[in-house]
């Protein structure tokens, strides 16, 4: 199994290739075969979900980084269950020897 | 059927109830024969919950109120279904385990999740409801730091909330209606919102989620399966059967399957990751309740279930990596795929599915959600639930079986996961796979008959366009969509940050106040007090010992005035 894995890996990059060629072959497809999707002004168009999964791809990553960075992200801790000088907080019991799991 | 159901409710025993009974063995067991029994009894309960004909069992009367703890139909079914099935597939994951208390934790859980889904009566559900969260919290805590203490602590909290606005609810219905009966809940008043509150919190409807990503990435790698599949897909159920049809909730869904993508960009932590794309996915089944119409129903339904046992990979996936590594940050992983492959192409079963890539179960579920979207010409909430899909798969599909299995070496070198994680793992891929090939089996019993097939052209067409065209944006951006090592802060800030503060602040300020009204006080007492003991103080005027010579003469006086005022 994970030989058939490296061999994946080993290859990525003309394997690559051949996605990005069945990925052009699909949007062609789309804008030359009529789907009779129209219930939207636009689900008829060929080539727009390609078109809006990578807009959406896109803005998510952007957006949420810039909210990240803006308002939400913290230091790791941030919402320490220690005091400051690491002890554990009342009522926190002992950490044990090891996880169970 | 209802006759039989009738007739047989003298004799018939509860699922729900043989689980609980069954687990009270466990803890005398040891070994290898705990291991066994611990099998068969999933696997009795689900046979049990599998043969069960449509009908109303052991209807009881108890205090005036009129109790159905068996009220099983097509929709009920497909809930109890899921539900045994993932019992069994969670049993045998964590088959290795030696700990009696999340065993028996695990499975009342099931049996609570399953009573839920049976309950004919809102009592009999606020019951099991509540037994759901007092069976579920040792998933969490057996974990045994003192993160999972403090998250296991807010979940409670948080579900309490819920069990006090569902019982406030059921009040109010039952003062109300005069009824307890659990149908759609078609009345007025605080008594709807209520009930709504109760079920919308257990379904992690922002902003009433945080608990969600707050406790389940702190829970045991094995209580995590549970957890995963039971609580919110029993609140996708109550409100199937309770609120079809509310307007609020199609944008809630929708609103829920972009926040929890959002957040998972976020994420580091993989489960609390796939805990963030448990929200996004229950937004659409959240999504397909408000919209109510028979296809959208059909749709939640098939999608919750459908959902738990990709979500089940996915979360079990993860845990291998947790179990075998010790690590669950991506900054932190990296490489495995060399050292744990079964786990790794055994996760990307999930993935797909989860992605709603064609030939997997996704695809057949959540395509039935946007599609009735389209079928009512909802607009923004089909471009919602769409952008949703492209985010499912950028993160549980790409970002984090990237970070994690593949992308640079980490320098871990684990073994595979043990054989009872693959082959629960397994089983759940199986029906990945199954259900995404053969969707009739699953629409065979879901709850209206189906009439969608999510083979068609353009279905195709524009999933795969969706998807593939995502996966080139990850691949561009592939610098800066890593995980980094930070939290991200969600609502959960709220209470575990600004209330204790502004407690703290009042008090501080409050208890300065309290302090200088003392001061105050005690300074006038103590002036009070001086006053006293100037006049009445050993050795002061009043308290002196007069001689009674003195006390003599003054009398003359007075008496010699007293004439003298008598004469004049």
């Amino acid at each position: 199994m994970s030989r058939f894995l490296e061999y994946l890996v080993k290859n990525a990059r003309p394997l690559t290739w051949v996605m990005l060629a069945l990925m052009a072959l699909l949007v062609i497809a789309d804008v030359f075969i009529p789907t009779g999707y129209g219930r939207f002004p636009f689900d008829s168009i060929g080539g727009f979900g390609a078109l809006y999964g990578f807009v959406s791809c896109v803005l998510i990553i952007v957006v949420s980084k810039l909210l990240g960075y803006a308002f939400l992200y913290r230091s790791e801790d941030y919402y320490d269950d220690a005091l400051p000088d690491g002890r554990p907080r009342a009522g926190a019991p002992e950490p044990p020897e090891k996880r169970d799991d | 059927m209802t006759e039989t159901g009738a007739l047989a409710s003298g004799t018939w025993l509860h699922p729900s109830l043989l689980l609980i009974l069954g687990t009270l063995v466990i803890p005398f067991l040891r070994g290898r024969v705990q291991q066994g029994y611990r099998l068969l009894l999933s696997l009795v309960f689900l046979w049990v919950v599998w043969t069960i004909a449509p009908g109303t069992y052991g209807s009881l009367q108890f205090l005036g109120l009129d109790l159905v703890p068996g009220r099983v139909d097509t929709l009920s079914l497909v809930f109890a279904y899921v539900f045994s099935l993932i019992t069994v597939i969670g049993t045998i994951y964590s088959l290795h385990l030696k700990d009696n208390v999340q065993h028996v934790a695990a499975l009342i859980y099931a049996a609570a999740a399953v009573g839920v889904v049976f309950a004919g009566d809102l009592v009999t559900l606020y019951v099991f409801w509540e037994l759901m969260m007092l069976a579920s919290v040792w998933l969490i805590w057996r974990r045994r730091t003192p993160q999972s203490y403090a998250a296991g602590m807010r979940y409670l909290l948080v579900h309490t909330a819920s069990g006090v606005m569902l019982l406030g609810g059921i009040a109010l219905f039952y003062t109300q209606t005069g009824s307890i009966a659990f149908e759609q809940i078609d009345i007025t008043g605080p008594a709807f919102y209520l009930i709504l509150i109760g079920f919308m919190i257990n379904a992690a409807v922002p902003p009433l989620h945080a608990w969600l990503s707050d406790a389940y990435p702190e829970a045991t790698v094995t209580g995590a399966i549970f957890l995963s599949a039971l609580t919110t897909k029993t609140a996708v159920y109550v409100l199937i059967r309770g609120f079809p049809g509310t307007e609020l909730l199609v944008w809630m869904g929708a609103v829920m399957a972009l926040w929890g993508v959002v957040y998972a960009v976020l994420a580091n932590d993989i489960r609390r990751l796939l805990a963030y794309h448990i929200i996004s996915q229950v937004g659409y089944m959240v999504a397909g309740v408000g919209m109510g119409t028979a296809i959208a129903l059909n749709g939640s339904a098939s999608h919750a279930f459908t959902h738990i046992l990709y979500k089940a990979l996915l979360f079990m996936g993860a845990g291998a990596v947790i179990h075998m590594t010790g690590k669950s940050k991506l900054t932190e992983l990296g490489g495995l795929y060399r050292y744990m492959p079964y786990t790794f192409l055994l996760y990307m079963i999930g993935a797909f599915s989860i992605s709603a890539f064609p030939l997997f179960s996704g695809f057949v579920s959540k395509t039935m959600v946007v599609e009735a979207a389209a079928v009512d010409y909802r607009m923004w909430i089909w471009l919602m639930l769409s952008m949703a899909s492209a985010g499912t798969f950028l993160h549980t599909g790409l970002k984090l079986p990237y970070f994690t299995f593949l992308g640079r070496d980490s320098g871990l070198r684990p073994q595979e996961a043990p054989w009872n994680m693959l082959l629960a793992m397994g089983i759940a891929a199986f029906f990945c796979v199954f259900i995404g090939v053969y969707p009739a089996w699953l629409y065979g019993f879901l709850p209206a008959p189906v009439d969608y097939n999510a083979y068609t052209l353009d279905h195709l067409f524009w999933e795969l366009q969706l998807l593939l065209f995502t996966g080139l944006g990850f691949f561009l951006l592939l610098k800066h969509v890593g995980g980094e090592p930070k939290i991200s802060i969600d609502t959960d800030w709220l209470y575990r940050r600004a209330l204790p503060a502004t407690a703290r602040w009042v008090g501080d300020r409050g208890g300065a106040a309290w302090q200088g009204l003392l001061t105050l006080s005690r300074r006038s007492i103590a002036a009070f007090v001086t006053g006293l003991a100037r006049h009445h103080g050993p050795g002061s005027v009043l308290a002196r010992t007069w001689p009674t010579g003195s006390m003599v003469l003054w009398v003359a006086i007075i008496l010699a005035g007293s004439l003298l005022i008598y004469y004049v």
